[in-house]
């Protein structure tokens, strides 16, 4: 594992000089460590790049990290990675990327996560994507995220983005079965001349399945964000979006989202707010001490907490 | 040798000389209003809606400038101080309707109130003085999911946070349940027992009226009536039974 990697993985994957538990770090489109669990195995794909993920049904309490850093320009790096989650499971997936460059030619990672949960399991999948160097080449990150939950299974899906990626697109899909629960948070900071686009596509199949999508992003200096989402409810179901972005500076911010019901117990809402930060909200922390700046910068940390 | 030279206490913690604010190419609200608090007591300023006694408060906090006169902070002229600087320097001001933040919970607001981290006990107090649990609340965000009372209370709770020379409340009972009020009533007379800092109140509550050390009676953007609580108030409630009476208050009294 190279200097560079190191540094991203502290910063994207917890990393404190070891993963405690099974691992695989991918560095610049190769393996720089592996190592399975009783529980939990991790194995190289035959056909295509990338490693496939079994998680012993009942398997409790433990954490999987698979982060992916591209350490410098002229990486085009593409990994598919299959989770299958036993049943009854419930643990932690840690799939932080970081895209490091500097020099003028693209630095790109395009992770192709695949879950696969069984009956009544659980996960906590947390991804966390970074940009760094001051390269001319655009740094970019496209994951996308396919979900496939079986009865009563839930997937929580924390994604964060706060800084330094220049470009991307984010896919997420889902098929939700009966009584299972797909929660996803996304946080996103955008600077400069960033782009970031968001795609949710979710259908609930189950009856009493349900989806919960929470979107708060930030736009700042120039930079552009697309968030376009649609939850789709086929049976007795609960859909409910939310997208709240800030606006600063000369950002822009492109919400589209969709609901389409068709089964007259689908239930699904959808709440979206564009707009700067409330004069109001600056006001109140002014009357508490705080300067302008330091209201915007507080009220800013706290959103995207 | 000589002696040390030691800065007289201030007994007039705020003095407000001629003050006057225009709505921006409009009608002049607040003409010309004078008097002080002095330090230690509880002053309710009260009168008609419209009179211009939420534009006096913003006015002390620096939320708006003046167009006449001046305000006199702890014995330094603040009046061209903007909301920040007057808040560092130890004014305090509780909003009529509470502010929510997507993001911030009422832990955070408290320990930005504070100026740093608080330990539960105190966070608790805090809470404990307006009336709410503090497991209940305390990671909750201030958001819109906190009712229109219990946001009012949090709103107070940043305020006695502060700990401040000076607290400006803006009608506090407005939006809270009659037993959180009473809560609060206690608040107020703990913190003014203290007889450190300064407590302005605007308040139409009689329960607050019959505990002020002064009471400043506000109309149509001057002084009306100034004095000591125990003055002010029969006066008002009598004026209050004549305005309601058909008979005139000489026939009540």
């Amino acid at each position: 594992m190279n200097k560079i990697t190191e540094e991203l993985l502290k910063e994207v994957a917890d990393f404190k000089g070891s993963f405690e538990g099974a691992y695989n770090i991918r560095e610049d489109g190769g393996c720089a460590g592996r190592q399975s669990t009783k529980n939990i195995q991790i194995t190289s794909k035959e056909d295509l790049p990338g490693i496939d993920i079994h998680i012993a049904p009942g398997t409790k309490g433990e954490t999987v990290y698979i982060p992916a850093c591209v350490t410098h320009s002229k990486v085009d790096d593409l990994v598919y990675n299959d989770f299958f989650v036993g049943e009854g499971a419930d643990v932690v997936i840690v799939a932080g990327c970081g895209v490091h460059s500097e020099g003028d030619d693209q630095a790109r990672h395009n992770g192709i996560h695949r879950f696969f949960l069984k009956k009544g399991a659980h996960v906590v999948y947390k991804e966390k994507h970074l940009g760094t160097g001051k390269g001319k080449g655009l740094r970019r990150i496209d994951p996308v995220t396919d979900v496939y939950l079986e009865e009563d299974s839930v997937l929580e899906m924390d994604t964060v983005q706060l800084g330094g990626v220049d470009r991307t697109v984010r896919k997420t899909n889902g098929v939700v079965g009966a009584r299972a629960r797909l929660v996803v948070r996304e946080r996103l900071m955008t600077d400069g001349d960033e782009t970031a686009r968001t795609d949710f596509d979710v259908t609930m199949e189950g009856e009493d399945s349900g989806v919960d999508l929470m979107s708060r992003s930030v736009a700042k200096g120039h930079s552009h964000q697309e968030f376009y989402s649609c939850i789709k409810g086929k049976a007795r179901c609960t859909g409910h979006s939310e997208c709240d972005a800030i606006l600063s500076e000369n950002g822009t911010v492109t919400a589209q989202p969709a609901l389409e019901a068709s089964h007259i117990d689908a239930s699904l809402i959808h709440e979206a707010a564009i707009g700067k930060i409330a004069g109001e909200q600056i006001l109140k922390l002014r009357t508490l001490g705080l300067t302008e700046q330091e209201a915007e910068a507080r009220i800013v940390e706290g959103f995207l907490k | 040798m000589q002696n040390p030279v030691y800065r007289r206490k201030e007994a007039n913690m705020l003095k407000i000389e001629h003050l006057a604010w225009s709505i921006p190419g409009g009608e002049e609200i607040i003409k010309d209003i004078n008097f002080t608090a002095d330090e230690g007591k509880l002053i309710v300023v009260t009168g008609p809606n419209g009179g211009g006694k939420t534009t006096l408060a913003k006015l002390i906090a620096g939320i708006e400038c003046p167009s006449n006169g001046k305000i006199i902070f702890d014995g330094e002229d603040i009046t061209s101080l903007d909301v920040t600087e007057r808040a560092q320097k130890g004014i305090a001001y509780a909003f009529q309707q509470p502010v929510r933040f997507k993001g911030l919970t009422v832990r955070d607001l408290l320990e930005l109130a504070a100026g740093g981290k608080l330990p539960e006990e105190k966070l608790c107090a805090l809470l404990g003085q307006v009336g709410l649990c503090a497991n209940e609340y305390i990671d909750r965000e201030m958001n819109t999911s906190l009712s229109g009372g219990e946001s009012k209370r949090i709103e107070i709770a940043t305020v006695l946070a502060r700990e401040a020379k000076l607290s400006i409340f803006d009608e506090p009972e407005a939006g809270i349940d009659l037993w959180s009020f009473s809560r609060l009533v206690e608040t107020f007379q703990q913190l003014r027992s203290r007889g450190t800092g300064t407590l302005l109140v605007i308040s139409h509550q009689e329960r607050i009226l019959s505990i002020a050390d002064e009471i400043v009676v506000i109309a149509d953007g001057r002084v009306r009536m100034v004095g000591p609580g125990k003055e002010v108030l029969p006066q008002l409630l009598a004026d209050e039974r004549a305005a309601r009476c058909p008979l005139g208050k000489e026939e009540l009294a």
